[in-house]
């Protein structure tokens, strides 16, 4: 069975673009702190949901709704509606992460197909199995924790479909259990659906460079002739031990083309593309170029050189295979 | 009922000679309810520490504490699977630091630690149903959160970490073993040679962070001391204390006469810095701001 490809939309634009350059699937969520890319500029009002699912289900993709942020404490409103929201405009799945929400979905929406964010961070059978039997999970977004060696034993180990990411920001936290950004700033992806927030970002420039704070944190520091990057709070360069460096994370991106053949071979269902923020270009070139892949290898012909044609796609040039190979740990 | 007094599990790569005697000062001078134990962030080094555990319980229950077995936050590999499984079946109380200590657990009772994301009420409620007793909420929660989840599930005590190091990040990557050149498969166990953590300093110098293992830590020491008549209409039942290497009988004297009512806040915090901690206190994730913050600077 061919591999499906999942590509992410930031606008209806972006929607469009990733079905025409060949999405099975397109993910998104609503203009609101329900979901986990909750920036400026970007997401989808119910309407432009609809019309993007009807424009979608037109050229034969499906469109999943992210809403994987946790509910706020005594105000539930925004998720639920959300949840009916994504329903009436007849998404093809949403894609949860809180308890509660995958609870009140398997109660007041029954019909809707159910995925398991990877902000849930089920990384062991025992977890997935648990999501599955209790809310009827459909699918699991796996966390950026596991290598293509244990991902093959987990899927013998579990009823329910894989997801995993191929390529675009990498987390070197297990997502949704990472409060370093509201340490700094207030705001994290659980409580507010963003990481290392744009209003919190400032830059000041002297002879020696760019610094690039976060709140009243220094990230990075960029010399005169370097282009000044996102001060990403783990890609950040920190002191330790008198050494300076990248000691979380470099800046780098995922790119997980070259193992599209041993994730397929692991079991995994579906291969999704991060980057909910990028603009319709990327989207489409990205799209295309791991379409191609997929094609490929399911027909049995060579991987038409995806790896090196995304390489010039990723953050600064500089890429990773992140957790699918256990030297990265 | 006053508020009690959790220790929390100890965090950091301790040796079993330093974590027997640590539990035998807590058992015999350390004015605490509870005492949780048992190795959480890292699944490797769980062998060192593992004949220690029955003589340690036994002293601390001998001496009127109640035991808490605390589960792996980030089991990893069919090993840690194990000893998870096995752990769950404890006839006394666990606290599951994973939904996989759920799947395992769930139906008796279970204590459900920070790093389990309980963000809400429902969430909260789904757990005690399914025998939760109390939920120690995720550092990042502000106090207003914890009292709407007490108010609505009042089954359940709520915890709200209130002391030590905050730990704010898990991963599948080992930092300690990376500052070090090594990998995670062959790191050597150099994490024990941090017993509070390895400082990590932004460029500009500020003290920021603290390596852990896979475990991304604060610098700076949460210090949640509210006034007698805040914790008394919260709704708050427990108070978490994390071990740091500082003397912890004193820093569990010091919440006992805040949550008796003996001192005020900042007698509280001006006697927990005198005790001498790895960092300045910290108490802004309880007001809804950045973790880092502290009030007066709020």
């Amino acid at each position: 069975m061919s591999l499906e490809l999942v590509c992410p939309a930031g606008t209806p634009s972006a929607l469009r673009a990733a079905v025409e350059a060949g999405a099975h699937s397109v993910y998104c969520g609503f203009r609101d702190e329900t979901n986990a890319r909750n920036f400026p500029g970007l997401n989808f009002s119910p309407e432009e949901l609809t019309d993007g699912i009807r424009f979608a289900h037109r050229h034969g993709a499906k469109v999943l709704v992210a809403i994987n942020t946790f509910v706020r404490a005594g105000s539930p409103a925004a998720w639920m509606r959300a949840l009916a929201n994504a329903e009436a405009a007849n998404a093809d799945a949403v894609i949860l992460a809180d308890i509660a929400l995958l609870d009140h979905a398997k109660r007041h929406h029954p019909k809707l197909r159910l995925h398991l964010s990877v902000q849930a961070a089920a990384a062991t059978p025992e977890a997935i199995q648990f999501y599955a039997e209790t809310f009827g999970v459909k699918r699991v977004v796996l966390p950026r924790v596991l290598s293509v060696e244990e991902i093959a034993a987990l899927a013998k180990d579990i009823t329910v479909e894989t997801e995993a990411f191929v390529f675009g920001g990498l987390c070197p936290m297990a997502e949704g259990r990472c409060s370093l950004s509201s340490y700094a700033t207030g705001k994290s992806p659980n409580l507010t659906g963003v990481c290392s927030p744009p209003e919190h970002v400032s830059y000041s420039d002297d002879a020696d460079g760019t610094t690039a704070k976060l709140a009243r944190f220094t990230i990075e520091r960029f010399a005169p002739d370097e282009p000044a990057g996102y001060p990403t709070l783990c890609k950040g360069r920190f002191i330790a031990e008198g050494k300076t460096g990248h000691w979380f994370e470099d800046p780098v991106s995922l790119n997980a083309a070259e193992l599209i053949r041993p994730l397929a071979k692991a079991g995994v269902t579906a291969l999704k593309i991060e980057g909910r923020q990028r603009g319709k270009g990327y989207v489409a070139e990205v799209v295309a170029a791991f379409r191609q892949a997929i094609d490929a290898i399911a027909a049995g012909r060579d991987d038409p050189d995806t790896a090196r044609r995304l390489a010039g796609l990723t953050e600064g040039g500089k890429q990773t295979a992140g957790a699918y190979k256990k030297t990265w740990r | 009922m006053s508020v009690r007094l959790t220790l929390g599990p100890v965090l950091y790569n301790w040796s079993a000679d330093r974590l027997v005697d640590f539990y035998a000062r807590i058992a015999d001078e350390a004015d605490v309810d509870r005492v949780h134990l048992g190795e959480v962030v890292c699944g490797k080094r769980a062998p060192f520490t593992d004949a220690i555990w029955p003589e340690v319980i036994e002293r601390l229950e001998a001496a009127g504490k109640e035991v808490v077995i605390s589960l792996l936050a980030l089991p990893s590999n069919v090993r840690e699977r194990k000893i998870l499984a096995e752990l769950a079946g404890e006839e006394r109380l666990v606290e599951i630091n994973d939904v996989t200590g759920l799947a395992l657990r769930s139906g008796r009772p279970f204590v459900v630690g920070p790093f389990v994301n309980v963000y809400n009420e429902m969430t909260a409620k789904f757990f005690a149903e399914r025998g939760a007793g109390t939920v120690c909420l995720p550092v990042e929660l502000p106090i207003s959160a914890a009292v709407v989840i007490a108010d609505a599930v009042p089954g359940i005590d709520v915890e709200v970490f209130a002391f030590g190091r905050m730990p704010l990040a898990v991963s599948g990557r080992c930092y300690h073993a990376r500052l070090a050149g090594l990998h995670k498969d062959s790191c050597q166990f150099v994490c024990d040679r941090d017993p509070d953590g390895l400082d990590v300093s932004t460029l500009a110098g500020q003290p920021f962070l603290a390596i852990n293992g896979i475990a991304t830590m604060s610098h700076g020491i949460e210090a949640y001391c509210p006034p007698l008549y805040e914790l008394e209409t919260s709704g708050i039942r427990r108070l978490r204390l994390s071990p740091q290497t500082c003397d912890m009988v004193k820093v569990a004297a010091v919440y006992r006469a805040l949550v008796s009512g003996s001192i005020e806040p900042n007698e509280a915090r001006e006697r927990l810095v005198a005790i001498g901690l790895p960092g300045p206190l910290v108490d802004g994730y309880t007001r809804g701001l950045a973790g880092a913050t502290f009030a007066p600077m709020a």
